[in-house]
């Protein structure tokens, strides 16, 4: 035998999955998702998420090369998933220098100071999305109609999200189910005709992608079906007690970001906690706070918020709750 | 509904080419080394001298102390040298070298193939018997078996487990030894039964060997008191903890032995030893090994004599491939990676394992992306990701709170995780500094 032999510690095999594989998993289970914001928002969905992705990519690759002098590592995808979760997280008709410098924000604050991929406590493109809303909070605000100004991009003609416009009704006086009335049904809430942030807007898409993401073993049910129906219990005993002034559950968990905060961002990998226990309490804890908001808050949307707010809880999760350790209490079976 | 162990587990490709080509008998070597310290405890004390002629299966060193184990003559010939040796661990051990000289067998042993059902002997002679034979355990982990059926003062054994599982990818040993000597075994187990004065013994075997099943469960049913269980195909099932809580339900205590929810446990390997030493006089002094691999022309299942050069025995099965780059002892899992083929066979060796050069590279290690994989493998309930770090950090003590001492070593956190990061390498240095540390402090 000519080559000398490997002699490392076992185990001596590794199974298929590596970071790369499991970040081109989330970029191709976001295509259904994609396809339909195209057929939404048209052009502006096309642009932000080119210039968004963009961003992401070249600023991780300016911050490795010049200011960490580190190898460079965009070939992992993670940063083309922050970008396009970023994406999806903004209104098509936002200027493209905006979407430019929250992309900056999100890999450069929200990434890269912590060290870069598995280091950051926050969701990087949940930090991109709440820099912008904070500092550009009309543009933010300001949503394309579906389907009908998807040949615009900036200058699309905008009105509110389903959400947004209830909150008015009820501040105005007006009732639930009339100003249901006056809002997309239930089937379209679901397959995706309403205003909103790009990729929140399609529940159908999005399930699609959860369905691709659980098979693929990238993420599992936990955060996603927890939060969901944290929300859907909590809405739902709102709305019972009084359905005048609150929505029902289904109206809540089909608009806004429900569904894209539950499948895709709660569920990043590096902001989430180690445990089923803790994802539990984690997605419990994003869906109380998101309904709060978005009830008796000023925002008539609070996933993003809620999201970060209990990333910051991660760390104590993770310390606090255990796996349960195998004979730890003795059972005679 | 298959049993299985709850927590964690994997389940990597099978890979068990071998299962169903049998087991033939290894030509002789030219000369052997046998290991004195094949077994966990003390080194046995060699008691025969360079020059003499021993025959095949002679008592050449003997236990030393209660947990220790003999070692026999594996050959017929005369002693060589008594030098050290490369064992599977890469140490040097002091061994016993033995040139070969025909096959004279000592006269005690009887060589028929009748089976012997009938069981003469006491329950202490039969363990004596064991404790001469110098049996130990032939699942890898290679306790003595008499001390394991020595039952501590205090604590009852109720019941027997029989651990045909095999869960390592690509070994088929324990399969082929199965669907071979299949009554031998139950005769084992009989002996086991009324050497632990128990009344019931459970078999189990993965899913993935349906001819074992069959074939175990058909024998079973003309005796008393064994069951068979067909178990899911889930790694590390033959892990002694996972295996009694797949089968009973119950969870060994961290830090308890077996024992303590009264069930002692061996391999299927283990009981045919017994059987031969046993009803046969024959003590351990071969085993079968499984010779495979990817690359391998005929991977195969031999009965190998314990000493002879791993070399030897992958020349049986068609000689290295050109590009191999790695030997392994043991399944994938678990082996260990030799440094030089021409280590000896020993008592725990189960399989030896042929990668080729593209697979026995490891990939480059990137950041931890907290995906938790890890965590949901650990069949321990630990979390490889944080217990990697502390380790590097020579956080003893915050180690010892995370229970790093009930690590199996299974490798399921590094098999799984998409990072590549090298977890139980970290994982099994802390432990065994905690362990060191942990001894000093119950000696002071």
């Amino acid at each position: 035998m000519s080559n000398l032999l490997t002699v490392s510690p076992s185990p001596h095999i590794a199974s298929e999955q590596s970071v790369s594989k499991m970040m081109y998993g989330v970029i191709i289970s976001l295509v259904p998702a994609f396809l339909i914001t195209l057929y939404v928002f048209g052009l502006g969905a096309l642009v932000v998420t080119v210039i968004s992705i963009l961003s992401c990519v070249l600023a991780e690759m300016v911050i490795q090369q010049f200011i960490l002098k580190t190898r460079i590592s965009i070939g992992d995808g993670s940063a083309m998933v922050t970008g396009l979760l970023l994406a999806f997280n903004l209104p098509s008709n936002l200027p493209w220098w905006m979407v430019a410098l929250g992309a900056l924000f999100a890999i450069g604050i929200g990434k890269m100071t912590y060290g870069g991929l598995g280091n950051n406590p926050f969701n990087p493109a949940l930090v991109g999305r709440v820099f912008l809303l904070i500092s550009f909070p009309v543009q933010m605000t300001s949503w394309p109609l579906p389907v009908a100004s998807r040949l615009q991009y900036v200058d699309a003609a905008t009105g509110a999200t389903p959400l947004g416009f209830l909150k008015e009704a009820v501040r105005g006086g007006v009732t639930v189910p009339e100003a249901m009335n006056q809002l997309p049904d239930h089937m379209q809430l679901f397959m995706g005709q309403m205003g909103g942030s790009l990729g929140e807007v399609s529940a159908v898409a999005l399930i699609i992608g959860f369905f691709w993401l659980l098979y693929k073993r990238i993420i599992t049910w936990h955060i996603p079906v927890s939060m969901i129906a944290t929300i859907f219990i909590f809405t739902g005993i709102l709305w019972l007690a009084d359905p005048s002034k609150n929505a029902s559950p289904v109206f809540h968990i089909l608009t806004g970001g429900i569904m894209l905060g539950a499948i895709y961002m709660a569920t990043d990998l590096v902001t989430s906690p180690m445990t089923k226990t803790g994802m539990f309490i984690y997605a419990v804890g994003i869906g109380l706070i998101t309904v709060i908001i978005r009830v008796y808050g000023a925002y008539p949307e609070g996933v993003s918020f809620a999201i970060l707010i209990m990333n910051a809880f991660v760390p104590l999760i993770n310390k606090y709750i255990k796996p349960r350790r195998f004979g730890e209490e003795v059972k005679h079976g | 509904m298959l049993k299985t162990f709850k927590k964690g587990g994997i389940h990597p490709p099978e890979n068990k080419f071998s299962a169903h080509n049998g087991i033939r008998k290894l030509p002789l070597p030219g000369s052997v080394a046998i290991l004195l310290s094949q077994h966990l405890g003390a080194p046995a004390k060699v008691i025969v001298n360079k020059g003499d002629e021993v025959k095949t299966g002679q008592l050449i060193a003997t236990g030393e102390g209660f947990v220790s184990s003999n070692v026999h003559a594996s050959v017929s010939g005369k002693i060589a040298k008594i030098d050290d040796v490369t064992d599977i661990s890469g140490y040097r051990k002091q061994a016993v070298f033995i040139d070969v000289a025909g096959d004279e067998w000592i006269e005690t042993i009887k060589r028929d193939n009748t089976l012997e059902k009938d069981i003469q002997l006491t329950g202490e002679e039969i363990i004596k018997k064991i404790n001469e034979a110098g049996i130990v355990g032939l699942g890898g982990a290679t306790f003595p078996t008499h001390v394991k059926l020595t039952v501590p003062r205090g604590k009852k054994a109720e019941c027997l487990i029989i651990n045909g599982v095999e869960c390592e990818p690509y070994l088929t040993s324990d399969h082929s030894l199965m669907l071979e000597k299949g009554e031998e075994i139950i005769v084992g187990i009989q002996l086991l039964k009324k050497a632990l004065n128990v009344p019931l013994a459970h078999i189990g075997i993965e899913n993935n060997k349906p001819d074992a099943i069959v074939l175990m469960e058909k024998l079973a049913a003309e005796y008393k008191g064994i069951k068979v269980h067909a178990l899911k195909v889930k790694y590390p099932q033959g892990g002694e903890k996972q295996l009694i809580k797949a089968i009973t339900g119950r969870e060994v205590p961290s830090g308890g032995l077996p024992v303590d929810v009264g069930v002692v446990a061996f391999n299927v390997g283990t009981v045919f030893a017994v059987y031969e030493a046993v009803q046969k006089n024959k003590p351990l002094f071969e085993r079968v090994v499984t010779i495979t691999g990817k690359t391998l022309s005929q991977p195969a299942n031999f009965r190998v004599r314990i000493g002879t050069p791993i070399s030897a025995v992958i020349n049986a099965a068609g000689g290295i491939p050109g590009d191999t780059g790695k030997i392994v002892s043991g399944g994938p899992m678990m082996g260990k990676a030799l440094s030089d083929p021409e280590v000896p066979v020993m008592k725990g060796t189960s399989g030896v394992l042929l990668f080729a050069s593209g697979e026995s590279a490891r990939r480059n290690m990137l950041p931890c992306i907290r995906c938790a994989k890890c965590v949901s493998v650990c069949p321990m309930g630990l979390e490889p990701y944080l217990l990697m770090p502390l380790a590097q950090k020579n956080s003893f003590d915050r180690l010892e709170a995370e229970h790093v001492m009930d690590c199996i070593e299974c490798g399921s956190c590094s098999y799984t995780c998409p990072a590549d990061r090298p977890l139980l390498d970290f994982i099994r240095l802390g432990k065994s500094k905690v362990g060191r540390i942990i001894r000093t402090r119950k000696k002071q």
